[in-house]
């Protein structure tokens, strides 16, 4: 039993430890292990494709995460004690589009973003004051990359709030108010404190998923380029080593964010009696 | 809680988003699946079952998804269900989540790096180079259905993983005591006890694997080098490459067909199942 939970294990690591080996590797070839380097660090680094790539996937994941904790937020407040038909359709458009693959939804976005344009675009034009100089033509890209990603994590972020919201003390909200604080003072020194880590939680797992979608940015990221797919097409191109310093420095960065956000779900009591120290 | 007007506030963002991104795109699919082809590619509008018609053109790619999402799903979990049960029942507590939190960590990274890694081991100069050493020549793992199946079992295990740890933890040692003390030898208080009160964590770790399985593009793409097409596969080639929408649309909406089909088939056995071991408990 225990031979058989080592060999999963290795199972598990040995591709994560080839590419990490790999990405240090001094020879050109990804067959033959030639010494350790960082030359393909340096190359990495001056490559202005996958450096616009990554400045890309940067802006894109970090404005998904804004808005997705946001607005996941703030509905999973609105939905708190709302019953019947109404809760009955958010709770089924929120599974929807968690389970929805994300290859449908990519390419639903896609047909939908360019009729949309295409009707769009020519009563733009025509209705476009002169003064102001041509018109913009709606195009995919950055708001739409933004907008889909923005769709699934905010999902997510309204199931792990709305958990939290369930499990949360609901005896101090009523202390609260007893102790006469209105309604926005218990909002932000009682509830806020408690829900905080589960926010936190949700910001850092939009930005990952945002971070690492390939396919729906393969469908509605139009002219722009996220690293995902620049990986993706250096790998159809043929097998580069620098793939694995781009794999590495990904993988160290979403284990950071991905254990910080575990680490936020966990700490539980001690969660809110941070928050509450930080307020005072 | 909030007012009447709060809460129009507090859900509008939300719900504008799932209107504009979600229930629109959806609604376009299904419209457009009824379409025609545009000369150039696109849509033109049309009211036809034509492309339904044409599914079987995709016969392969839907074959393909239908008989390696279950394989995979099926593989998965026997790969997986040793090391649940390793994980609840075995381990000293101590080890416990550290164990798990290191079948995870591997998921909390890119599957597109993770796939790629594949590429290098089942490729010419890894595993087969390595059999050659031990006389066995030619063997060929890469863009077989295979290598499909190993990215699968890889990239998923942990969904499969931990919904059956879930259900084996929560079990009631004492159970297996009583089989124990009846004079049930361990296998049979395996099979009579264990596994049956383990099977809900199965059943949520095969749904999960499944559903993500149907849609799975990334693994047959790199693990597969077009010979072994699933349906995500298709997708993309009539999307991007042939620009057929119509027919792309179709295919898209049958696929969400026959998941919504299978999840709520899955449902209903769910709630059976939870309601005989009711009735198990009232007895």
């Amino acid at each position: 039993m225990k031979l058989y939970a080592l060999a999963v294990y290795l199972f598990l690591y040995l591709p994560i430890g080839i590419i990490v080996l790999f990405s240090f590797n001094a020879g050109r070839h990804a067959s033959s292990f030639q010494g350790f380097s960082g030359k393909w660090y340096g190359k990495l680094l001056s490559n202005p494709f996958a450096m616009e790539a990554l400045t890309t996937s940067l802006i894109v994941a970090s404005t998904t995460a804004v808005l997705a904790s946001l607005f996941g937020t703030m509905a999973a407040l609105g939905l708190q004690g709302v019953t019947g038909r109404l809760r009955a359709f958010y709770d089924s458009v929120i599974y929807i589009a968690i389970m929805i693959p994300g290859i449908v939804i990519g390419i639903a976005t896609l047909i939908a973003l360019v009729t949309v344009f295409d009707l769009a675009n020519p009563a733009l034009a025509a209705l476009w004051p002169e003064g102001l100089g041509k018109a913009p033509r709606l195009s995919l890209g950055f708001v739409s990359l933004i907008a889909a990603h923005t769709l699934f994590t905010m999902a997510l972020v309204i199931v792990i709030v709305r958990a939290r919201l369930a499990g949360m003390d609901r005896t101090l909200i009523e202390a609260s108010a007893d102790l006469y604080a209105s309604p926005a003072r218990t909002f932000w020194q009682v509830t806020m404190p408690q829900i905080f880590p589960a926010i936190l939680a949700g910001f850092l797992l939009s930005f990952t998923f945002s971070f690492d979608d390939f396919i729906i940015a393969f469908f509605v990221a139009g002219a722009e380029t996220t690293l995902p797919v620049y990986v993706f097409s250096s790998i159809r191109r043929g097998v580069t080593p620098e793939i694995n310093a781009i794999g590495t420095l990904v993988l160290t960065t979403s284990l950071i964010l991905l254990i910080a956000a575990q680490f936020l779900l966990r700490e539980r009591s001690h969660g809110s009696a941070a928050g509450r120290a930080d307020d005072g | 809680m909030h007012s009447p007007w709060t809460r129009r506030l507090l859900l509008a963002p939300a719900t504008l988003w799932f209107a504009a991104m979600l229930v629109l795109p959806l609604v376009v699919v299904f419209v457009f699946s009824f379409g025609e082809r545009g000369a150039a590619g696109g849509y033109l509008p049309a009211f036809t079952l034509a492309q339904y018609a044409n599914l079987p053109a995709r016969f392969t790619a839907f074959k393909n998804t239908l008989l390696l999402a279950p394989a995979g799903t099926l593989a998965a979990l026997l790969v997986a269900y040793p090391l649940a049960y390793f994980l609840a029942v075995k381990v000293d507590r101590r080890w416990r989540t550290a164990l798990l939190v290191m079948v995870i960590v591997p998921f909390w990274t890119s599957i597109l790096i993770r796939t790629y890694a594949w590429i290098f081991i089942l490729g010419g100069r890894g595993i087969p180079q390595l059999l050659e050493l031990f006389g066995i020549e030619g063997v060929r793992l890469i863009n077989t259905p295979f290598a499909v199946l190993v990215g699968i079992v890889y990239g998923y295990l942990p969904l499969m993983v931990f919904p059956i740890y879930v259900s084996l933890e929560k079990l009631d040692k004492r159970l297996l005591e009583a089989s124990a003390d009846l004079g049930a030898p361990p296998w049979r208080s395996f099979l009579q006890v264990t596994l049956p009160l383990s099977l809900p964590g199965v059943a949520t770790g095969c749904m999960l694997v499944f559903i993500l399985l149907m849609g799975e593009f990334l693994i047959p793409a790199l693990l597969g080098g077009g010979k072994v097409f699933f349906i995500g596969n298709a997708l993309v080639d009539l999307f991007l490459q042939s620009r057929n929408w119509a027919f792309g649309s179709a295919v898209a909406a049958t696929l969400v067909v026959i998941m919504l089909v299978t999840v709520s088939i899955y449902m209903r056995l769910m709630m059976r199942g939870a309601r005989q071991r009711d009735d198990v408990g009232v007895l």
